[in-house]
């Protein structure tokens, strides 16, 4: 009874195998084309030597990842010591991404929560309403935010108006402009998978926990937030890891002091100036430090998932 | 002594929909209380007013004396088994037993040993550490059983806990939350569309319909003494005739068969004229011609343990009546003529 069972069942899977390769072929091409080639030049690259107007020599060099991480003084002859200017750069990255990535978890879980409990008639069109702004190009956006709260913007003339405020706000060029830019840019990405999490909730959950007298609030930390965990830890990655190598809301928002990892990045592959082996290496260096990020989610959900 | 819960002419409205039509409920303490009555009647309703997740739009509720109009869900001591179980997914089986403990306050180690306790009660301690995904719908429901008996609530709330479940395992349940109940002398107050169930397991049902109480007694009372056509109708198969009151008094009445004949019955009538009798179809025998209602057999179905006797009696009026299909029966044939006769308490008068 179980052999021939079994037997009709592996082989079924096994056609069932052979069948699924050609329709693979569009997506490995798509990857390799898009994912691996592009990635894979810049690895190269980070380890060539630096052509003077951009461009490099083809000749094998650890300079780029020398300049990030040893310090050998002014002219090069002081003893070899750590790097900590870009070491700064990443560790100002991180906290302006991270800054931005619970703002947006603040602001986006109550609205996918609002969202996730309308009528089902009138919850596409809330989700529309919220990607609305961005079928506008994030450079527009981010230009237009720079408008909206320059110092004789229409904010702090809403605001002076208003009597809320004597003297403009000095928004512009901070470093909370470019936290606000980050935001309003990846806000989405939070918004929609942590919409897609509370929409699966089963709020009989929560009864259920009320009625075993759990408060609002241990209902809140108990049941609801594990349950949709999975959706907030993606939405933080997917806001936490462009923030990460942004460069327009820095460029455009932030003051000199608000320099990102993306800004670093774009100046190396400008013209004129650009040293495009260590933008490269830069590039790898994020990249690096983003897949550890993901193997680290990768791990906390594969615990979630056991048994 | 105080009632466990009294219902004092509770209405609920949804919107323009009135989902409850002042019902009123005395439930004692101890009982098994069944709210019995088709799909949409508003038995969910009352029992999530009860447990709190649902405001009362007029009247009042008590518990044990108390009004818990002002207490949240958590603050009531009344627990309740979800009709689809509603268990934690994120938590094992044990953890979902031992949440109410952990709400309560009990430190660790006592409320492992009594969800353990609650899952050996259930038998299913050797799924203590299993996610509730794992688990069969039958399992799953002893679990949210488990779960909601663990505090010890006064009064426990089971809303369809059964209907999930294949016919062998719903009979093998009832007869354990039967003595659940018994056990552990907690209230329950169990909601069921199914009236084998309500029968088997209450010690009192109420019978409910469009959001009205239609009638309220133990098992036997219901089936034996319907008030009303819908009561008489819901619970067992019965034959219902309209017929003419000609007297009635003390309970007791004297009525016209659509024939001409005369017979007394019990009556939940209290007014002369048009009513409908209830007769139940196994409380009839069939005997010779002559005596009793005159009546020809149509047709006979058979059933295995009983034998379905369709007639038609004099005056038109068709009937079913059911035999036993036991080795002494002589099974009628189409065409016979026959007297029928109606077994004490058979015939019931009812009010409308
Ligand atoms: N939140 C609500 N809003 C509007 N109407 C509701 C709501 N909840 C219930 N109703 C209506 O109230 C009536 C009673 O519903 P209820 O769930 O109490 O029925 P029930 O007796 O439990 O039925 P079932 O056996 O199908 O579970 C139904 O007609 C239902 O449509
Ligand atoms: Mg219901």
């Amino acid at each position: 009874m179980a052999g021939p069972a079994t037997d009709s069942g592996s082989s079924a899977e096994s056609t069932y195998r052979s069948a699924r390769i050609p329709l693979l072929v569009p997506t490995w091409v798509m990857i390799g084309v898009f994912l691996v080639l592009p990635v894979a030049l810049m690895a190269v690259y980070s380890f060539l030597t630096k052509e003077m107007r951009g461009g490099v020599i083809w000749e094998f060099s650890l300079a780029a990842y020398d300049q990030f991480f040893v310090n050998r003084g002014l002219f090069g002859d002081e003893p070899a010591s750590l790097e900590w200017t870009y070491i700064n750069v990443f560790a100002r990255s991180i906290a302006q991404a991270g800054i931005a990535t619970v703002l947006c978890l603040l602001i986006g879980f109550p609205t996918a929560w609002f969202i996730a409990t309308r009528p089902p008639e009138t919850r596409g069109v809330w989700l529309f309403l919220i990607t609305v702004p961005y079928w506008v190009n994030l450079l527009i956006r981010t230009v237009s935010l720079r408008f909206l709260i320059r110092e004789n913007g229409p904010l702090n003339d809403a605001l002076m108006g208003a009597g809320v405020i004597s003297q403009p706000l000095a928004l512009i060029n901070t470093d909370f402009a470019v936290q606000l830019g980050l935001f309003y840019s990846y806000l989405p990405f939070m918004v929609l998978p942590v919409y897609a999490a509370v929409e699966r909730y089963n709020f009989t959950w929560s009864e259920a926990a009320a009625d075993l007298y759990a408060s609002r609030w241990v209902v809140l930390r108990e049941i609801v937030l594990p349950i949709v965990k999975p959706g907030i830890i993606a939405g933080c990655l997917l806001v936490f890891i462009p923030s990460l190598g942004a460069f327009l809301a820095p460029n455009l928002l932030g003051g000199a002091k608000s320099f990102m990892i993306g800004s670093l990045i774009d100046e190396q592959f400008k013209k004129s100036l650009g040293n495009w082996p260590f933008g490269a290496a830069v590039s790898m260096i994020l990249m690096s430090l983003v897949l550890i990020l993901l193997l680290l989610y990768a791990r906390s959900t594969a615990r979630q998932e056991r048994p | 002594m105080t009632n466990a819960v009294e219902i004092r002419t509770v209405t609920k409205v949804f919107g323009t929909f009135t989902a409850l039509h002042g019902v009123s409920l005395s439930i004692q303490d101890n009982e098994f209380f069944t709210l019995l009555g088709p799909s949409g009647c508003g038995k969910t309703t009352l029992l999530r007013m009860m447990a709190g997740f649902e405001e009362v739009t007029q009247g009042e509720i008590l518990l044990f004396g108390q009004n818990i109009a002002a207490l949240e869900p958590n603050q009531r001591p009344v627990n309740t088994v979800f009709q689809q179980y509603a268990l934690f997914p994120h938590m094992s089986v044990i953890d979902n037993v031992a949440f109410g403990l952990k709400m309560k306050g009990w430190p660790l180690e006592k409320r492992r040993i009594r969800a353990g306790e609650m899952l050996e009660m259930v038998h299913l301690s050797d799924f203590a550490n299993r996610a509730p995904a794992q688990l069969s719908g039958g399992q799953q429901q002893r679990v949210a059983l488990a779960r909601a008996l663990a505090p010890q609530p006064k009064v426990l709330l089971l809303d369809e806990p059964l209907s999930a479940l294949d016919l062998k395992l719903r009979q093998a349940m009832r007869m354990e939350l039967k003595q659940l109940q018994s056990e552990t002398g907690i209230t329950f107050i169990f909601v069921t569309h199914d009236q084998e169930e309500a029968l088997t397991m209450s010690n009192r049902i109420a019978v409910m319909s469009a959001g009205h109480v239609q009638q309220i007694g133990t098992p036997r009372d219901i089936y034996e003494s319907p008030n009303n056509r819908f009561v008489a109708d819901f619970i067992g198969e019965t034959n219902l005739i309209e017929v003419e009151v000609e007297a009635v008094a003390d309970g007791q009445a004297q009525v016209v068969l659509p024939g001409g004949h005369r017979i007394t019955t019990s009556s939940a009538a209290r007014d002369k004229g048009r009513h409908h009798l209830s007769i139940r179809p196994e409380r009839v025998t069939l005997g010779s011609p002559g005596v009793g209602l005159q009546a020809v057999v149509e047709q006979v179905i058979y059933l295995g343990t009983d034998l379905q006797v369709l007639v038609r009696l004099e005056g038109g009026t068709a009937m079913q009546v059911r035999l036993q299909n036991a080795a002494r029966i002589t099974v009628p044939s189409p065409g016979d003529a026959v007297g029928l006769h109606l077994e004490e308490g058979a015939a019931r008068l009812l009010s409308d």
